[in-house]
């Protein structure tokens, strides 16, 4: 093997510009295995029930959720534009559509709510109900701490020249709602769409 | 690069006080891990002895029942999530960046946070002690349904608290592993390509691989189960709907792959130190490398194992028998490269590397009994039996813990600057060979005679065998002794170590000792060869004998 490594790489010492990425996408990597747990607990266990739904239950209502689903799936584009507005030096677009996509994460944990609330089974309700409130509720989570991060972000966009240089708590935190949003199609048609026993 | 501004300096007399707080320097943070966690070893080697006490009278007259299932839970919990990982942890940090010649971790204060959540989850694991109805006593793996049973539907529990640790030390270790990846990944000298990096640092990539990818799904298990116990779900509870082997699952999935948590990084210890003490580069590097990701792929699919009695179909008995046998050949590959460098090579019997032959003579042993384990038949007759924890305490105690001692004689003067005593080593690896054989060899007999685990009172006709055990467990326990008398004498009076007392190969050898804060700093040497030049005369790295010059007038100066 050859060397491969610069040897003028930037200070080793003092920054690390790429690392904090680095990091955050093998934290991601690692994040995605706790969902894949529950996936998997979710189709064994519901693929071996005797009376997977709880007595008194028909199903899931499924509009309620698409709408959701639509709504989530559009901010992962318009945290995309956010983004190129960023790398284009435009500012107020960024601030502009990083603030469209914070307002449809909270609308996302606003339906989620409304949809909990009308339900007529609780955490406690067999497999059924824990599995459900389980999933959803540990997304959910992760919305909210999306949700909060763009905050963060939108805060530090205000400090002048902070993002002169690229930043990458932007990119981590646009990463991070991909990947929430991935998460949420499959838990879509694992849950709602999947509903035949 | 020019030689005059190398080597760095060695360090101020830095005082004590940065050892117990918030330091975010990965040398003073390595120290502290390791000291932390032989804290708690001896906490767990005391609750081994109380076992052993139990079982060297078939009765039960020692402790009470319920006490007992309490003290074999905490002892293995103890030892694994208090001690192994906290320890290999250290060494981690004190290995990783002086030999790939980074300054520190990549991320020096997550680095911190990591290590000061262990006293706290080891303060929370022992305080289960003291709440009503006392710590968890469902075994390590704490399988449901014992695993839910609240009796005195305290909210607060040992149970809970147990899970709670569990979990506390889940994030601990997966920010480790973050940082370890991002900075084996990122941060390697000029020149340091992949296959001119130690091996050590190969197996912690490897084992910081499997951290990343096993431990969120025991997290996630964990959580289905604090549900379960404290807020009424039925995840694993059959009269809800629920699957207790689903539990075992998880657990697993985790849990197997922590095996080669434990032990991958101690291939890299015997990686590193054969050639040392034999004078021989390591035989078939790149293959030793390699066969690190082998283990780490079938290490991940081998799960089943533990559980082919729990009720799995026989397809999957067939298949997980098929893939654990199948990691016989990476580990195979390993144990005959480390045969291969001793071979006619000029060794040297120094405290180090008698750990290492002891512990490589215990792993052989433990790797035979694996086999024998993993297959079904054997597997079904023995299962939950003395074999199995024979077995096992082979591979953690005989080979991983010694492999550590061998670790810590070994590098103890890079990072301490001070020598440890050879005669107090070799008393310590005497007591501890001959301890861990007595204590652990028996039980094979035991459990095939069917003598069953986390029992505290047996039939009669099981006694000779528990005796011996018991005499083994005592003489380990006595081993500690030279062992700590050691490493505080030699910290606080040893003979000053010299930059490279083992006339040993690597970036960290080419520091003063102890090393500067920043290691290397801004002047890392280029790496021109592979590791391991023992003989070859092949220089490490660029301007090495000006460095080695530098170093040794450095030393003759103070």
């Amino acid at each position: 093997m050859t060397a491969t490594v610069d040897s003028n790489r930037p200070d080793s010492n003092t920054a690390h510009p790429k690392h904090n990425l680095t990091g955050f996408i093998i934290f991601l990597c690692s994040e995605s295995v706790v969902f894949l747990t529950f996936f998997s607990g979710f189709a064994i266990l519901k693929t071996s029930a005797l009376n997977w739904l709880p007595a008194g239950v028909a199903g899931l209502e499924w509009r309620m959720p698409l709408i959701n689903t639509v709504v989530l799936v559009s901010s992962s584009g318009t945290i995309w534009l956010a983004e190129r507005c960023m790398a284009k030096g435009n500012l107020l677009g960024f601030r502009a559509f990083w603030l469209v996509t914070m307002a449809l994460g909270a609308y996302f944990l606003y339906g989620q709510a409304v949809e909990w609330s009308g339900l007529q089974f609780g955490f406690t309700s067999g497999t059924f109900g824990g599995t459900f409130y389980l999933l959803t509720g540990f997304h959910g989570l992760h919305v909210a701490t999306g949700v909060f991060l763009m905050g963060l972000m939108l805060v530090k966009s205000f400090i002048p020249q902070n993002y002169a240089g690229g930043e990458q708590g932007v990119q981590a935190t646009s990463l991070f709602w991909h990947f929430v949003d991935v998460i949420w199609i499959i838990l879509f048609v694992l849950i709602y769409v999947w509903q035949r026993t | 690069m020019t030689s005059t501004t190398f080597p760095p300096s060695p360090p101020e007399d830095a005082s004590w006080s940065r050892y117990f707080g918030f330091n975010t320097d990965a040398k003073v943070i390595g120290i502290q891990y390791i000291v932390v966690a032989f804290f708690f070893f001896l906490i767990g080697g005391l609750l081994a002895m109380i076992i052993r006490g139990e079982l060297i009278t078939p009765a039960a007259d020692l402790v009470d029942r319920t006490v007992y299932n309490g003290i074999y839970t905490m002892h293995g919990t103890i030892m694994l999530f208090l001690f192994i990982f906290p320890v290999l942890n250290g060494l981690n940090n004190l290995l990783i960046p002086t030999m790939i010649g980074a300054p520190d971790m990549a991320f020096p204060r997550l680095n911190a946070v990591a290590f000061w959540l262990v006293p706290i989850f080891g303060t929370l694991l022992i305080a289960s002690f003291f709440v009503p109805g006392g710590p968890a006593y469902s075994g390590w793996w704490s399988y449901p349904p014992v695993s839910t049973q609240n009796p005195l539907g305290h909210f607060v529990n040992g149970q809970g608290l147990w899970l709670t640790a569990v979990a506390l030390s889940g994030v601990s270790s997966i920010m480790g592993a973050v940082n370890f990846v991002t900075t084996i990944l990122r941060m390697r000298a000029p020149g340091m390509g992949f296959f001119r990096m130690p091996v050590f640092c190969w197996t912690a990539l490897a084992a910081q691989s499997l951290q990343l990818i096993g431990l969120p799904a025991l997290t996630g298990g964990a959580i289905m189960l604090l549900m379960d116990l404290n807020f009424g779900t039925s995840f694993y509870q059959p009269e809800g709907g629920g699957d207790p082997v689903l539990y075992q699952h998880f657990f697993w999935f985790y849990s197997h792959p922590a095996v080669y948590v434990i032990i991958l990084p101690v291939f890299g210890i015997f990686s590193e130190l054969f050639p040392v003490y034999s004078r021989k580069p390591l035989f078939g590097y790149v293959y030793v490398c390699l066969a690190s990701f082998i283990i780490v792929g079938l290490g991940l699919v081998v799960w089943v194992h533990h559980f082919f009695s729990s009720g799995v179909a026989q397809w999957m008995r067939n298949l997980f028998m098929f893939t654990t046998m199948l990691i016989a050949v990476p580990t195979g590959v390993k144990v005959f490269a480390w045969l291969g460098t001793i071979w006619r090579g000029k060794l040297r019997l120094t405290t180090p590397m008698l750990f290492c032959l002891g512990g490589l003579f215990n792993f052989v042993f433990a790797g035979i009994t694996g086999i024998m384990l993993a297959t079904v038949p054997v597997d079904i007759h023995v299962s939950n039996t003395y074999f199995v924890v024979g077995h096992f305490h082979y591979v953690i105690y005989g080979a991983a813990v010694m492999g550590i001692f061998a670790a810590i004689y070994h590098w103890f003067p890079k990072f301490i600057g001070r020598m440890p005593y050879e005669g107090l080593g070799k008393l310590h690896f005497l007591l501890t060979f001959v301890g861990a054989n007595l204590n652990f060899l028996p039980m094979h007999p035991l459990g095939l005679m069917g003598m069953p685990r986390r029992v505290s009172s047996y039939d009669p006709e099981f006694a000779f065998w528990n005796v011996l055990a018991s005499l083994g467990a005592f003489l380990l326990g006595v081993s500690i002794i030279p062992f700590l008398l050691n490493m505080v004498s030699a910290w606080v009076r040893g003979p000053k170590a010299t930059h490279n007392p083992w006339n040993a190969i690597g970036l960290e050898w080419l520091l003063p000792s102890p090393p500067p804060e920043d290691n290397f700093g801004e002047h890392v040497p280029t790496v021109i060869s592979r590791p391991y030049g023992y003989g070859t005369g092949e220089p490490l790295v660029d301007h090495q004998a000006e460095i080695e010059r530098e170093l040794t007038l450095q030393e003759a100066s103070t």
